[in-house]
């Protein structure tokens, strides 16, 4: 695994969070849990630089504030646990012209070229979200905060979408931060596991990584 | 020809229905009796109070008292384009937006036509140029307020939307652009309805004056079209201008949607 610190948070905090100092290897992937109102998703938003913060964030070394706000947020992709749509059709909400990586990303996660004319208020929950992560990752960002991915989805949807974020880690060695709840997901898919507890964000003993 | 002079009781037959609407929206629970009849009660005391300012305006040949009117004109505007939202700016941008924007684009407008197009010696003639200027703020004020309530009200609804664009790495132009275009079109709404209804569903309220006061109806058409097409241009300039500075406010310096900037919804 490459050694490369991927996202560096420096005393960082948003609201009443107290100040966190995190460091994040390429390819390495972290959970974060904690009671619904936690801070969980504020702290996601406020690394994408959506909402103030205080403190520093790096990625890949260069401080948040060296790049332009949507070229930040670009690298460090924050997806919503709720999908927003704004146009009729799934298409009009990629930028054209459409990459190879779209129609890759699409067969992936189970769709074709053709899902682009579907109109988004006859997807069911399941097919929006995973299109909202094609949304995302045609972007490449080097980055993903996650807020609760499969929680709105059934068992094989959730499946699926899993296996697609960590697909695109291996091949872009992106750093993920995931929000999630379910025990057995977060084994599977995080090195170190966290938790927002009384405005803090403590790291879960027993639980090294096993590079 | 001369004038059909009005009575008192001419005036309160007409006042009976106004007083008649409310009492009607007093039953169907509008909570709009008050509003109407204090606009009424406005209506009569302010225009009574301009037939004495202007009589004695039109008499004065010094410039400064024209400037003086119009700011007056400008302040208030300013101050109903404001109290017309239901989510306004805090602080100064509040009152400022719609200010600054009918401020820009009707003495733009206005001081164009009186100077260039009317042409009177001097250009600032009050009998042309305090009326000229009256329509063309009172019609920005009307298309700044509805941009802006448009504006702020959407961007609002939809900030769950804007935060989604922003993270797909849109610009805060490309976030709010198409809430942006809906707010000006909704601005221009009303003057491009009576651009292209004029003369065959109403006949503007100057027109029918001059008309009424005995000047030609050709004539009186030819000032009524330039009126049109000043206020056309006012009002296009007012709505660019308020629902650029409005949605460039709603961002803060680093592009995030800072929707804490406006006030909580008034009921």
């Amino acid at each position: 695994m490459s050694e490369q610190i991927q996202l560096k948070l420096v005393d960082f905090s948003c609201y009443n969070l107290k100040p966190i100092n995190l460091q994040l290897k390429a390819a390495e992937t972290i959970s974060i849990s904690g009671e619904s109102g936690s801070g969980k998703s504020l702290l996601l938003r406020a690394i994408a630089d959506l909402i103030p913060h205080k403190g520093q964030c790096f990625f890949r070394g260069k401080e948040a504030h060296t790049f332009a706000p949507y070229q930040w947020r670009k690298q460090v992709a924050y997806l919503a646990a709720e999908s927003q749509w704004w146009f009729d059709t799934v298409g009009e909400h990629f930028s054209q012209p459409l990459s190879e990586q779209t129609g890759l990303y699409l067969k992936h996660l189970g769709f074709e070229l053709e899902t682009l004319n579907w109109e988004v208020s006859r997807c069911s929950t399941g097919e929006r979200q995973r299109l909202a992560i094609i949304r995302l990752l045609v972007n490449n960002p080097g980055v993903l905060l996650l807020d609760e991915p499969t929680a709105n989805l059934d068992s094989d949807n959730a499946q699926q979408v899993e296996k697609s974020l960590l697909q695109y880690q291996q091949q872009t060695q992106c750093s993920i931060i995931w929000v999630a709840h379910n025990k057995k997901q977060i084994q599977r898919i995080a090195q170190r596991q966290f938790e927002i507890k009384n405005a803090t964000l403590v790291e879960l003993p027993g639980m090294e990584t096993q590079t | 020809m001369n004038v059909v002079s009005l009575s008192l009781f001419d005036l309160s037959l007409a006042a009976a229905l106004v007083v008649l609407i409310a009492i009607l929206s007093y039953f169907i629970q509008l909570k709009m009796s008050r509003t109407i009849l204090l606009a009424a009660l406005r209506t009569v005391v302010q225009l009574l109070l301009i037939g004495f300012v202007l009589k004695w305006l039109f008499a004065q040949a010094d410039f400064i008292w024209i400037a003086l009117m119009w700011l007056v004109m400008l302040l208030v505007a300013g101050r109903e384009i404001m109290a017309r939202q239901t989510r306004r700016f805090k602080g100064i941008w509040g009152y400022g937006v719609g200010t600054v924007s009918v401020f820009i684009s009707s003495f733009v407008v206005g001081i164009f036509v009186l100077t260039l197009v009317v042409n009177n010696t001097p250009w600032y003639t009050p009998q042309y140029a305090i009326p000229l200027m009256g329509m063309i703020i009172g019609n920005t004020m009307t298309a700044a307020a509805l941009s802006l309530e448009s504006l702020t009200k959407t961007a609002w609804q939809q900030r769950m939307v804007i935060e989604a664009r922003l993270a797909l790495g849109q610009t805060w132009r490309q976030a709010i652009g198409d809430i942006a275009r809906q707010s000006v079109r909704i601005g221009l709404f009303p003057i491009v309805n009576a651009m292209a209804t004029a003369g065959l569903v109403n006949l503007p309220g100057m027109m029918s004056g001059q008309i009424l006061g005995g000047t030609p109806p050709a004539e009186a058409v030819k000032y009524q079209i330039l009126i049109m097409f000043m206020i056309t241009a006012a009002s296009g300039f007012a709505t660019l201008i308020a629902v650029w500075l409005g949605a460039r406010h709603l961002f803060d310096e680093r592009q995030r949607l800072s929707t804490q900037r406006l006030h909580a919804e008034r009921r």
